[in-house]
């Protein structure tokens, strides 16, 4: 009972953030120096079609009443038409997140495989050499520019050893192959049984989770340690230690199960991290989704998708770390 | 108990387990803090690295072998030589000259975010955290709206709403940066409102602005630094991230992440001519993150 | 069983060269109640955890002797620490809030230390730790055993605690200040069931407390330490005879009803009591 009235004070906040979300966005879109009218009608246009543009928009009202006539069309998912595509911008993060996605969850699965491990060994093993190694690595990863790193993996897997695929998601050759159910093309492939176009789907997946996955790691790896060591100057080691058990389980089972819980909710931030990392490392290796979205439009200055990519990214963001709180409250016995 | 002023005496005032004086506590407490903070070879290697790097920035024009503007179509996409120590880019300026050159807008970027950060982060921690009640309130939902953006993207949709360039970089990585500093300065302020002395500056008569810029401002410093310093990293990589994805500062300024825009083409012919300026954003950065890992060991021991 | 000591000094290196938290400690236990006073600080703790090598990171651990049972401890491999730890002797800590693990039922963790030194499976050990909970006369075993330590009292979470550490049947039970962070009332109803428990299984008991009166009456031996020495050990009958001022000076800071006192004496520390006895080696 006690549980689900402080999940209910987490949730209570939710509705004011989300309002403070769109706000941000709208006033962005608001304050820029582009003529949205202009971009859409085009400069030539005489001033008739200008300004009936304009009254069509609603631009003459006061700011107040524009935001009214916004919240109202998000409600029914209406963010407007993307210039560029000539699609709404909806239809294109429908068809973009996906991919972002995928990205990210490939990713997050190989920094936490990997991170959360070094992390333990590194606190277990603190002050050694391999906590030293183990400490640049992740600040390396910290201090590393994504793209940079996009660009090495590309030139050596790609270029010089031919490891990896190019840049894209899929090969040409199997460009609409399988039907899109849920835009994902790894579960498509599966869903369609194509497993040529899965083990393809899988190579190009590969290096881009790779590298994004190298940031989410040093950040994992890093969270662990720290953690960790909290968790072995407790007192309660001393007494698992003391009943016998083995190093082994005094490590994984008495101080790792004591963080466990606060390492899934960094794992949910570091979810929600992903998708800014995703925008750069889909503009390097061309991955067609949401970030790549965002950064052409943003080059076009295609106002209504950068700020509906925006706005989705920021509202996922915050769905994230909802679910971290959410899922803090929920599994660790102590709160209460 | 008189004290002579040979150098080791000087170690063993510092270090007595018996001060005679507040000064010399003081000065002891400073001391033991420098050589903790001096034994940590990775923070010391990071110190040396910002400190060249920073030099290397201010005397670019005397240190720098060519103008980083000069075009040379013949020496295009050189590799590095006696005569352009790390080669030359697409239009045959000099690398070496750009790497400095950039630096200063790199370097200047970071302060600027850094002074403009810091107080504003401080001043909105500080009053939701001292007065409390509706200014709190408010403040920390404002707070957290914006910490509801992911940091570069929120960076992006304001520099492309304003225009692309320096200026807008800068403050929209303000725009971006200030919650966490508030966020910390509410707490430590939060947490020192309560205290006796703090009770007793007040009977003494002081006034809220006074017991807030003397007496918790100070005590929030420390932790702020080891902040800024943490934090320094993350906002060079935002800004060369802006830069690369065309957002930032516009070439043919050379910034570091812009060089690497225009420059990513050549990755697979000519790798040294995006990747060096890479190099040189992960150094500073990376010096950065050592710097900070070490004061925050030093003077801040209990969040590591 | 027999814990041999001679000549233990602990030490921990810091920025000005090793500081020694124990100097030249002998000690020799057979199946007794031994209890340690001192003040914090004192070694009495590091002294006790030495038995089982269990000192903190960077403890530098010498001695000319030091053995459990005939195993020499010094040299004892992990394995061979692990089936003296637990199976053969227990330790108990001083607050149950954070001595037991917060994210494991009481029950569970009852049973791991079952499990882990008995032959049994899950229903077994469920069964061993019900009757453990039974024999620390808890009430409700049903109830504590489902129930995570910050759903426990204190003196609730120390019987689970010397339920969890009686579940291999140990030949000595070290209990480090196991009622400091207790209620008065509390702490007599524990060490009036750790008395019990003592006496029944016929073990041994290294008590660790600065409750000097309590331990006397309560241990058949005391050793006082003082900044990492023994300075004193005495019968539980002798306190009357102590002779080291301060043991002398322990006892006169007390109150007593049977000769009261206008004021109560404030111990003078004497530095060469730091230095141990003439001629011994300063460690």
């Amino acid at each position: 009972m006690k549980r689900l009235k402080a999940l209910a004070a987490t949730t209570a906040s939710v509705p004011i953030t989300l309002f403070g979300l769109v706000l941000v966005t709208f006033l962005i879109g608001r304050v820029m120096p582009i003529d949205p009218v202009l971009a859409i009608v085009g400069d030539r246009a005489p001033a008739d079609v200008v300004a009936a543009a304009r009254l069509e928009l609603g631009l003459d009202r006061p700011l107040y009443v524009q935001f009214w006539i916004y919240l109202g069309k998000l409600a029914v998912g209406d963010l407007g038409r993307s210039v560029m595509t000539s699609h709404t911008v909806w239809e294109d993060i429908k068809r973009f997140f996906p991919a972002t996605m995928e990205l990210a969850t490939v990713a997050i699965i190989f920094a936490a495989g990997i991170g959360i491990p070094l992390g333990v060994l590194a606190a277990v093993k603190q002050g050694s050499r391999v906590d030293h190694v183990i400490r640049v690595v992740c600040l390396a990863g910290h201090s590393l520019p994504i793209f940079v790193l996009a660009l090495l993996s590309l030139l050596v897997f790609y270029a010089t050893l031919h490891w990896a695929p190019g840049p894209g998601r899929q090969d040409i050759l199997f460009d609409d192959q399988v039907p899109s159910i849920t835009n994902f093309l790894t579960v498509d492939a599966l869903l369609a049984r194509d497993w040529e176009v899965l083990r393809d789907a899988v190579a190009h997946l590969i290096q881009p989770a790779a590298v994004l996955a190298y940031f989410a790691m040093a950040f994992i790896a890093r969270m662990t340690r720290a953690f960790m060591l909290d968790a072995l100057a407790g007192e309660y080691v001393i007494t698992a230690r003391a009943k016998g058990l083995s190093a082994a389980r005094v490590i994984w089972k008495h101080a790792f199960g004591n963080i466990a819980v606060r390492l899934i909710t960094i794992m949910a931030l570091t979810y929600a991290g992903l998708l800014e990392g995703a925008v750069v490392t889909e503009t390097v290796f061309s991955w067609p989704g949401l970030g790549q979205y965002l950064t052409i439009s943003l080059l076009n200055a295609d106002m209504n998708a950068v700020l509906g990519a925006t706005l989705v990214v920021g509202i996922t963001y915050l769905a994230f770390n909802l679910l971290a709180d959410m899922l803090y409250k929920l599994l660790d016995p102590r709160v209460s | 108990m008189s004290t002579t002023t040979s150098p080791q005496t000087w170690r063993d005032w510092l270090l007595t387990d018996t001060p005679a004086s507040r000064a010399q506590a003081a000065w002891g407490g400073r001391y033991r803090l420098w050589r903790d903070f001096t034994a940590n070879k990775l923070a010391m290697a990071g110190l040396a690295v910002i400190v060249a790097m920073a030099l290397a920035a201010l005397l670019a024009p005397l240190l720098a072998p060519y103008d980083p503007g000069v075009q040379d179509l013949t020496n295009r996409l050189a590799r590095p030589s006696a005569a352009h120590w790390l080669g030359t880019d697409e239009l045959g300026r000099d690398l070496y000259a750009r790497i400095l050159f950039g630096g200063r807008v790199t370097l200047g970027m970071v302060v600027a975010v850094v002074a403009l950060v810091a107080p504003l982060g401080l001043a909105i921690g500080c009053i939701a955290g001292y007065y409390g009640g509706i200014a709190d309130r408010l403040l920390m939902r404002v707070t957290d709206v914006f910490l509801a953006f992911p940091r570069l993207i929120l960076a992006l949709a304001f520099v492309a709403a304003i225009k692309p360039g320096i200026t807008s970089a800068i403050f929209a990585i303000v725009l971006t940066a200030w919650p966490p500093y508030a966020r910390l300065a509410r707490a430590e302020t939060l947490s020192l409102r309560g205290t006796d002395f703090i009770a007793a500056v007040r009977l003494t008569g002081a006034g809220s602005a006074r017991i807030v810029l003397r007496h918790i401002i100070p005590l929030c410093l420390g932790s702020l630094v080891v902040r800024v310093t943490l934090d320094m990293s993350s906002i060079i990589l935002t800004a060369a991230s802006l830069g690369f994805l065309g957002m930032g500062a516009q070439p043919p300024s050379p910034e570091w992440g812009a060089m690497i825009a225009t420059a990513r083409r050549f990755i697979l012919d000519q790798w040294w001519v995006p990747t060096i300026p890479g190099v040189a954003i992960f150094l500073i950065s990376l010096a950065f993150n050592l710097l900070g890992d070490g004061l925050r060991d030093v003077l801040d021991p209990k969040q590591r | 069983m027999q814990v041999d000591i001679r000549n233990l000094s602990i030490a921990f290196p810091t920025a000005t060269g090793l500081s020694h938290a124990v100097r030249n400690v002998s000690l020799t236990i057979g199946n007794e109640k031994l209890g340690i006073v001192g003040e914090s600080g004192s070694g009495k703790s590091l002294t006790a955890r030495s038995i089982l090598r269990l000192l903190p990171r960077g403890a530098r651990m010498t001695a000319d002797k030091l053995s459990f049972d005939g195993i020499d401890i010094l040299k004892a491999d992990e394995s061979a620490m692990r089936a003296i730890r637990g199976k053969r002797a227990g330790l108990i800590l001083q607050d149950p809030k954070y001595s037991l693990n917060p994210v494991m039922t009481a029950g569970a963790q009852i049973a791991e230390a079952w499990r882990m030194h008995r032959k049994g499976g899950a229903r077994e050990a469920h069964e061993g730790a019900m009757d453990l909970l039974a024999q620390v006369k808890i009430n409700d075993p049903a109830r504590v055993f489902g129930a995570y330590p910050h759903e426990l009292s204190g003196g609730m979470g120390q019987r689970v605690m010397i339920a969890m550490m009686l579940a291999p049947d140990p030949e000595l039970l070290i209990a480090d200040e196991p009622t400091s962070a207790l209620d008065a009332t509390v702490q007599a109803e524990i060490l009036r069931l750790l008395e019990d428990l003592v006496a029944r299984r016929g073990m041994a008991l290294i008590l660790i407390s600065h409750d000097l009166p309590l331990v006397s009456h309560f241990c058949d031996r005391v050793a006082v330490m003082y900044a990492g020495r023994i300075v004193e050990e005495l019968g539980a009958g002798e306190l009357a005879q102590a002779k080291h001022p301060y043991t002398r000076g322990l006892l006169e800071c007390l109150p007593a009803l049977s000769h009261p006192r206008p004021r109560l004496a404030v111990m003078k520390r004497d530095p060469a009591w730091a230095e141990g006895p003439p001629g011994a080696p300063l460690a």
